[in-house]
Parts: structure tokens; C-alpha cells; sequence
């Protein structure tokens, strides 16, 4: 097993839950909770594949998946903003409505190949070694991945909108008392939100797996909501999350494979841990992970670190 | 319709008169309900795929008679249980679940329902009201590991399992025994995706299993990403899995293990038609058309071809098992003598590898 190798494949395996958490982040820190995500991942693998399938361009295809994330994140929208529906019901129903939509979309793309991706080795970076294979050889979408989570950090903590954005999460009431737009900007974080998972299905149907089967995501939409938590609303342990998430799995098929058990020699003998529980260690290891974060950052001094938005899941009526 | 006090003291005078009498009270008018549970959304072109396929087929051919309910993607364990009651409250009268997992909840179900019947896919529970069906995919096994210990350059053939059950332990030891048997030289990599259904996880397996040098791949889970992982890679080939998955030939699918259900589905539910449904244990492979091999494509050289077709013609006629001795366990103690073959009983409760495979099964 090439340890080098190995990470690389960790990379890509963790883009697509890197990314459409990282739409989800956006969401709840403008104070909505949308948890459509699954919905809008597999709607965008749909949309993306079939664009990609018509212009035999994936890079158009993942233009083509975050329209499609971001016209069905619309529809979320203008429920949970203008009707005032209730926040979780609707995403509930706006998953199940995604799942639906695309098996319909999908049907005649069953055994269609894929436009292939091509890997983007970034010249000189590239050629470092170790560095070089791990960060430097991937498609453009890791690279676009990693790009929006430094773009995602620059815009919450350091720019004005981007302090509008938090304050409305956080009170939108009284944000709404300084002037500024509580729904028109919650709707440009919910269509980013949709974006972004849109990006992030397309990838499993034209780079991961690639092809398109209904139910490609199988369940990746609620595990980017977990890593939003994981993160405690923050771009830079999300990324964390992402990898460890996505990369805990990869992880264990790959010591499978080549039949690697963890273990420890201690004064001579040595102690493997056995097959099966490894394999369940390994498979449940990020839940436990997020449990024990959770935990830590939520008693005594990190207190204050937690921090879910304040108006997070709350209905906004100026009126109030 | 008018209901009023005299019409209901009325009505419930009749059935309790004919309860008293014995006779048959209808229960239902029209055609007759008949529910499916799947473990998978109906396009995963693979078992469910072909479940579904068998369910249209049954339809067609009873028309009006009867109709056809299923509900896909159902969680295995708790929440099955749940799915099925609400197939039997709303009107079904026979349910099929088509999955392994399923086994504890159609049992706990079939016991709170007497009047409706259950068959129940790959499990081993029985009931007066719940029969099980299930198709000997071990003898699929054995042509595609005979293929499979031909093609491989590398000498190293992957096996990706679902869950460690034994029918995925037949098929491991199957594939294995007679790729061993044409290339003494040949490995097994195993893994365990511990899903039936999940294709990222089911590629990355895939992926990982052609890092380590596997470049033939024979898997037990039901989608095709492995088949697209495998013609991402080039030169890996591999065996549809339930479903022909057609659409990957002539290269990497070189041919396929086709599970056939619907001359099943047809003849039980035309038994509950007639009211002459019983339950059994069917287990019906290549000789019942259960089980067929997909067409070998021009990948595979013509002698390998005929090799892999002789030994499919010889299960038909039943002249031939795949699990026929001398045959040793994992660790070396003699399982099969020369000649013995093992029981249904035996088959059904595999749980160790044969000799030459390495690692361990989970428990």
C-alpha cells in the first residue's frame, strides 16, 4: 500500500462531501437550515451528468450540476423565505422531491459513460516530490474545492458582506432593524448552498464513479450535514471533517485490500487488532469522532466556540 | 352511501352470520395485492433492477387479476418492518422482500398476519405463511472464477463482498476453487463494502482492489460503478453482477451471473390465486433457469469460452457440483472427501473459506 497514493485517493474521495458541506455551512450561517442537501447533491449528479453527456464536456456538466443544485435550492427557497414554511419539514420533502425528480431524469442515462475528467497537473508544484502527487495531480474540481474553502474563510471573516451575512444568522431581527436584507441575502446563501451541492453530486456521477445510477449519493447529502456540525460552523475544520470523513472510508477498503491489520509490537509480541473489528472501528470512527468533538467543544472554556447561529432554523417576518 | 343505524345493525348481522356459518367472508373484492420490498432504487441495474423486472413481467402476465405495489431503497432491519405492515394495511395479500436483511422483520410480520403470505429472498426463516426463494448464484460463481483464473495476467482476482453471509461465502470459495483449478498460481484479494448498495464505495473498492495489482474483478454488490471503475482503469474485466449489465460489453464485463425470478414469481402468485400456496424452501440454480450465464463475450479467447460453457452445461444437466471433494478448510482440515458433496444444510450455514484463500472472514 503507498501510503502517497493513498492520500491522493483521500482527496478525491472527500470532494464531494468537502463541498456541498460547504454550500451547507453558508446556509446555516445566514440563520437557515436546509437539509435537502441529499436532494440537491443527486439532482445536481443528474443535471451535471446529462449536460456533460450532451456537450461531451464535464467541465460544462459541473456548470450544468450547479444549476440544477441551485433551481431546485430556489424552490427550498422561496417556501422557506417568502411562504414561511417550516425550515426542516421542508428540506425533509425537498430530499425526498430531488430523489424523485432525478431516478425520473435519470432514467434514459442508465450505461451512458461519462465525458471523462481530466487530471490538471499544476506545472512545477507538481514535480515536488511527495507534495507533488498528493496535492498538485488532481482535476480541477479538488483544486476548485479547496479554492472555495479559502474563499468561504476570506468572505465570512474578513469582508463586510460577509459580517452582514453572520449578523443576519445570528439575529436576524435585529439585523433587519439596521437595514439590511434578511431574505434577499438568505436567498443568495441558499442558492450558493444548492450550488455547491450540486458540484459536489455531480462529482460522484462523473468523476467518482463515474457513471449515473439512481441513488448514486447514497447518503454522502447527510453526512456533509453532519460535517457542518463537526466543524462547528467553521471553513477551515470543515475541511478537516471532509478528509476525515471521506478519508476514514477509503482508508478501510484500502487495508482490506491489501490485508493490512493495525496493531503494535510491545516487548516482542505483537497485537493486531482482529478483522472485524477494525473494519466496524474504521466505519464508525467519524461518528465517533463528532461525538468526542461535540463533547470537548461544548464543555467549559470552549464553550463559547460551539456557537450555532442564533436565528439558525427560525422564520423571518419583517413585521415582527 | 347512506349509512344510518339499521343498514350497519344490518350489515354486522350478516357477517357474524356467516361467520357463524363458516363461510368464506371476502375479505377483498378485485384483483389480488402483491407487494415488493427492495433493498435498492429499481435502476440500480443490478438485483434489484432485476427483482423488478420479474414483478412487470408478472403483471403482464395476469393482467387484471392482479395488482403490483413495491417500494424501493428500504432500509434493512428495523424499518422494514415498518414498510411492510404499511404494504399489508394497504391491501397486499402476498409480499415478496428481496433482501437477506430482511429475514427477522418478514418473520415478526408474518406472525402478526396469518392471512397474508410471505416469501422471503436468500434468508433461511420459514413459517406457515412465509416461504423462502433463493437461486444457487454459487454455481454462476464457478464459470466466472473458471473465466477469471484464465484471464488474469497479474494472478491476483478481487472479490467484492457485501455483507460476511454465507451466500457470499459460496461465492468467494466458489470463484476461488475453480480459478484455482485452471491456474494454480492464482491469489483472491476479498473485500468487505459492508453495503449491497452504495456505488462511490462500491468504485473505491474497486479502485483499491486494481491498486494493489487485481485485474480481474467479481463483485456481490449491485450496482455497475465497479464496472465503471474497472473500464476507467483499462485492461480490468469483470462479471455483471444479477443483472446482465450489458452495457459494459464487450470490455470490462466479459460476462454475467443473471438472476431470473420471474417464472418464480408468476408460479407462486398463481398459487395464491388458486389457493393452493404453500410454504417451501425453494433454491433453484442453473438446471431451474434461475441462475443463467450472461453471453461471453469476444474478450475471452474461444477455448476458455468453451471450457466456461462445457462447465455451465454440465450444472444444467446436473452432472456436476461446484462444491465436489477433496476440498480442504481455510486451515487445512479436511472438509469434502474425494467425491462427497455438502448438504443444502451445509451450504446454507458456510461460514470458513477453502483452502488457499488468506485472510479472515468477519464475524
Amino acid at each position: 500500500m503507498d501510503p502517497i497514493l493513498l492520500l491522493a485517493s483521500l482527496m478525491v474521495a472527500s470532494t464531494p462531501i468537502l463541498l456541498a458541506s460547504l454550500g451547507e455551512l453558508v446556509v446555516e450561517r445566514s440563520g437557515v437550515l436546509n437539509l435537502g442537501v441529499e436532494g440537491m447533491m443527486i439532482t445536481g449528479a443528474i443535471t451535471g451528468f446529462a449536460a456533460g453527456v450532451a456537450t461531451n464536456s464535464a467541465l460544462l456538466g459541473f456548470v450544468g450540476a450547479a444549476a440544477g443544485g441551485a433551481a431546485l435550492s430556489l424552490l427550498f427557497a422561496v417556501l422557506v423565505l417568502w411562504l414561511r414554511s417550516n425550515q426542516v419539514a421542508t428540506g425533509l420533502a425537498l430530499t425526498l422531491f430531488g430523489l424523485g425528480v432525478a431516478a425520473l431524469v435519470g432514467q434514459s442515462y442508465n450505461g451512458i459513460r461519462a465525458p471523462a475528467m481530466p487530471d490538471f497537473r499544476i506545472p512545477l508544484l507538481a514535480d515536488i516530490p511527495v507534495l507533488g502527487p498528493i496535492l498538485f495531480r488532481h482535476d480541477l474540481v479538488v483544486y476548485l474545492g479547496l479554492a472555495l474553502v479559502a474563499g468561504v474563510w476570506w468572505f465570512l471573516n474578513r469582508s463586510r458582506a460577509g459580517l452582514t451575512l453572520r449578523a443576519v444568522g445570528e439575529n436576524h431581527d435585529a439585523a433587519h432593524a439596521l437595514g439590511y436584507k434578511v431574505l434577499r441575502l438568505r436567498l443568495l446563501a441558499i442558492l450558493f448552498g444548492g450550488a455547491c451541492a450540486g458540484l459536489g453530486g455531480a462529482y460522484l456521477s462523473l468523476v467518482r464513479v463515474p457513471q449515473w445510477t439512481e441513488g448514486v449519493t447514497a447518503g454522502a447529502g447527510w453526512i456533509a450535514l453532519a460535517i457542518v456540525v463537526f466543524a462547528s460552523w467553521r471553513p477551515l475544520r470543515l475541511l478537516l471533517g471532509a478528509w476525515l470523513f471521506g478519508g476514514i472510508s477509503y482508508l478501510q477498503l484500502n487495508l482490506q485490500a491489501a490485508d493490512v491489520r493495525l496493531g503494535f509490537s510491545l516487548f516482542g509480541s505483537r497485537w493486531e487488532l482482529p478483522a472485524d473489528l477494525q473494519t466496524l472501528l474504521f466505519a464508525s470512527a467519524p461518528y465517533l469522532v463528532t461525538i468526542l468533538v461535540l463533547v470537548l467543544i461544548s464543555s467549559g472554556k470552549g464553550r463559547a466556540a460551539l456557537a450555532a447561529p442564533g436565528s439558525l432554523g427560525q422564520p423571518f417576518h419583517a413585521s415582527r | 352511501m347512506n349509512l344510518n343505524r339499521r343498514t350497519l345493525l344490518a350489515s354486522g348481522a350478516t357477517a357474524a352470520t356467516l361467520a357463524t356459518l363458516g363461510l368464506p367472508v371476502r375479505a377483498q373484492e378485485g384483483p389480488l395485492k402483491v407487494g415488493f420490498i427492495y433493498v435498492g432504487p429499481v435502476g440500480d441495474g443490478g438485483w434489484t433492477f432485476q427483482h423488478d423486472q420479474a414483478r412487470q413481467e408478472a403483471q403482464a402476465q395476469f393482467g387484471d387479476a392482479i395488482e403490483t405495489i413495491y417500494q424501493e431503497s428500504v432500509p434493512e432491519g428495523a424499518d422494514a418492518e415498518r414498510a411492510i405492515t404499511q404494504m399489508i394495511l394497504g391491501g397486499a395479500k402476498l409480499i415478496f422482500t428481496t433482501s437477506f436483511g430482511y429475514m427477522d422483520a418478514t418473520v415478526n410480520v408474518a406472525a402478526k398476519f396469518p392471512d397474508v403470505k410471505f416469501e422471503h429472498a436468500t434468508g433461511y426463516k420459514t413459517a406457515p405463511n412465509l416461504a423462502t426463494y433463493d437461486a444457487r448464484f454459487y454455481e454462476g460463481r464457478a464459470v466466472c472464477g473458471t473465466i477469471a483464473g484464465r484471464m488474469t495476467k497479474t494472478n491476483k482476482i478481487g472479490y467484492i463482498g457485501s455483507y460476511p453471509i454465507p451466500e457470499n461465502i459460496q461465492g468467494i470459495n466458489s470463484a476461488f476453487i475453480h480459478a484455482r483449478k485452471v491456474n494454480p498460481d492464482v491469489e483472491m484479494v476479498v473485500i468487505w463494502a459492508y453495503t449491497w448498495f452504495d456505488p462511490a464505495k462500491e468504485a473505491d473498492a474497486a479502485k483499491a482492489m486494481i491498486e494493489q495489482g487485481v485485474d480481474v474483478i467479481l463483485q456481490h454488490t449491485d450496482s455497475t460503478a465497479p464496472q465503471a471503475a474497472a473500464q476507467a482503469a483499462g485492461n480490468v474485466y469483470t462479471f455483471g453482477q444479477a443483472s446482465d449489465m450489458a452495457a459494459f460489453k464487450p470490455t470490462p464485463r466479459i460476462s454475467s451471473i443473471i438472476d431470473h425470478w420471474s417464472p418464480y414469481y408468476i408460479q407462486r402468485i398463481q398459487a395464491v390465486l388458486d389457493g393452493t400456496w404453500q410454504s417451501q424452501s425453494f433454491w433453484g440454480g442453473i438446471k431451474d433457469g434461475v441462475v443463467q450465464i450472461g453471453e461471453i463475450t469476444e474478450a475471452v479467447p474461444a477455448e476458455v469460452k468453451a471450457e466456461a460453457e462445457a462447465l455451465r452445461d454440465k450444472m444444467a444437466a446436473g452432472e456436476y457440483h461446484p462444491f465436489t471433494g477433496p476440498l480442504n478448510k481455510q486451515d487445512g482440515s479436511p472438509w469434502l472427501a474425494e467425491g462427497q458433496t455438502p448438504t443444502d444444510e451445509e451450504l446454507h450455514g458456510m461460514n470458513f473459506y477453502v483452502e488457499g484463500l488468506t485472510g479472515e472472514i468477519p464475524s
